[in-house]
């Protein structure tokens, strides 16, 4: 068997300072959601931590997902993450292909069986299984084949996740998602159209740091990351409290940065960090950027009725419903907060 | 890249996110100077609008230390002006930021030698003597 080299070896190879390993302990503790009382546990972790071997498979999906991960002009932490992981097959990025490319999935499995982990983008049709293949396998066959031997599994992308855009009415593949199949192994969910970049390699990080996979809510997403809605985290969240709303894209509600509720925004019943993690490179999300949040990490989000409608007038119902969602998303979100706190303290006690 | 401004999109600091950071930063002084437990605020899990978080920066203003690390890429930590108060933020090798924190301390531990560099330093030193 071949040596695998730890994480902290590899740095230090890397010339990589103790100052600078803290100062990546202390992004990757912001990462998790976890206190910075928790970096000298996280960098102890993660120094002797070894590469586990990462199997990611691509099924239905428009390869958004990938696009998200290496164009996201990775963030050295992301870039030192994917440094720690062994990225033994991915037909999209991979030189190889082909019979090639299938041998290198067949080693990975059988050099790591029992604990690799296996990242799948897209949905798996379940109409027909000539619908999508890869190597002349149909995703079906592939996907069970390679979790057998997986310590987890994450969904990578609503498609994954939830079915996503696949799965869409009339849902003419079958389309369903991994959770669906794979009954026998932990399954993480990291929904979105794309998912953020750093969310992804945060679930990477957690099962390289504590080798433990990171608490779910009940669809299965890491609640550090969709523990709250975009809504209890948008900065112009105050106005919807003021009653202050746009009305049109180009009133003077919208030039003034006013709440897009009255636009469409699903921000009151969607789950992500799009409001404080944001996009390129920290710069800005959805809103921020005058269009309402579509609800993308969110179970079938395609078929919730019109982007435009307001959450109050469209598919959820009438106006009496539009309160109730904005006292449970108040609600949930003390929920996830407390949830949140417990986990910490889990770590804190244990550190 | 257009900026908002151009075209014709006026946004303004007024989203109320500021003023909750100060008195957190408010309580976390009495905690260092009561008790002796240093605070660290994430500032990239706090929501901010178009400005504010430039508005906090100048708020707290520019103290009399700074200092520049070059690990990683660049990370400034720089003293503001309310002694005890620490603006940190850390760079990638491509400049961009990955972690903006306000640390509440006497002194960011980042600053301090740590005892792993500090051998492989000594280690280096001998080799001269070879």
């Amino acid at each position: 068997m071949r040596y695998t080299p730890t994480v902290g070896e590899i740095l230090q190879a890397k010339g990589v300072s103790r100052r600078g390993f803290l100062k990546y302990c202390a992004t990757t503790a912001s990462l998790l959601a976890l206190p910075p009382s928790m970096i000298p546990r996280i960098a102890a972790a993660i120094e002797n931590a070894r590469r586990p071997s990462v199997i990611w498979l691509s099924f239905q999906e428009c390869t958004g997902c990938t696009e998200s991960l290496t164009r996201s002009e990775s963030p050295t932490v992301e870039g030192l993450i994917f440094d720690a992981i062994s990225l033994d097959y991915h037909h999209t990025l991979q030189a190889a292909s082909g019979e090639q490319a299938e041998a290198a999935r067949h080693a990975a499995m059988e050099e790591n069986y029992g604990s690799y982990l296996v990242l799948v983008d897209g949905s798996i049709p379940m109409g027909n299984p000539g619908f999508s293949t890869i190597a002349g396998i149909s995703n079906y066959d592939m996907l069970m084949e390679t979790v057998a031997g997986a310590a987890a599994v994450v969904s990578i992308g609503s498609c994954a996740a939830f079915g996503g855009i696949p799965a869409a009415k009339p849902n003419p593949t079958g389309a369903v998602a991994v959770r669906d199949l794979v009954k026998d192994k932990p399954v993480v969910n990291v929904p979105g159209c794309p998912p953020i970049a750093m969310v992804m390699t945060a679930v990477l990080t957690q099962f390289l740091t504590f080798g433990e996979l990171p608490e779910l809510d009940k669809h299965g997403r890491p609640v550090a990351f969709y523990g709250t809605t975009i809504h209890d985290r948008c900065y112009r969240r105050p106005f919807y409290e003021q009653g202050k709303f746009a009305e049109t894209f180009d009133d003077e509600g919208a030039k003034a940065g006013w709440c897009l509720y009255k636009l469409g925004c699903k921000g009151p019943t969607t789950y992500n960090a799009c409001a404080t993690v944001k996009w390129n490179i920290g710069t800005s999300f959805p809103i921020q950027s005058g269009h309402p949040c579509l609800g993308c990490s969110e179970p079938d989000f395609w078929d919730k009725g019109g982007f435009y409608q307001p959450l109050s007038t469209g598919h959820f119902g009438g106006g009496a419903k539009l309160a109730g969602a904005a006292v449970a998303g108040v609600a949930l979100g003390a929920v996830a907060a407390a949830s949140g706190r417990k986990r910490q303290s889990k770590y804190t006690k244990e550190a | 890249m257009t900026a908002s401004t151009e075209v014709g999109v006026q946004f303004e600091a007024v989203h109320g996110n500021v003023r909750p950071i100060l008195n957190e930063v408010m309580h976390a002084i009495d905690k260092l100077l009561d008790d002796d437990i240093p605070t660290t605020i994430d500032l990239s899990s706090l929501p901010f609008g178009p400005g504010e978080l430039d508005k906090l920066e100048a708020t707290l203003g520019e103290g009399e230390l700074s200092a520049q690390l070059d690990a990683l890429g660049t990370s400034r930590i720089r003293e503001t002006t309310y002694p005890g108060v620490w603006w940190i933020e850390h760079h990638n090798v491509n400049g961009e930021v990955v972690g903006r924190y306000l640390e509440v301390t006497r002194l960011p531990d980042i600053l301090s030698s740590q005892d792993a560099d500090i051998m492989a330093g000594r280690a280096r030193l001998e080799e001269q003597f070879k």
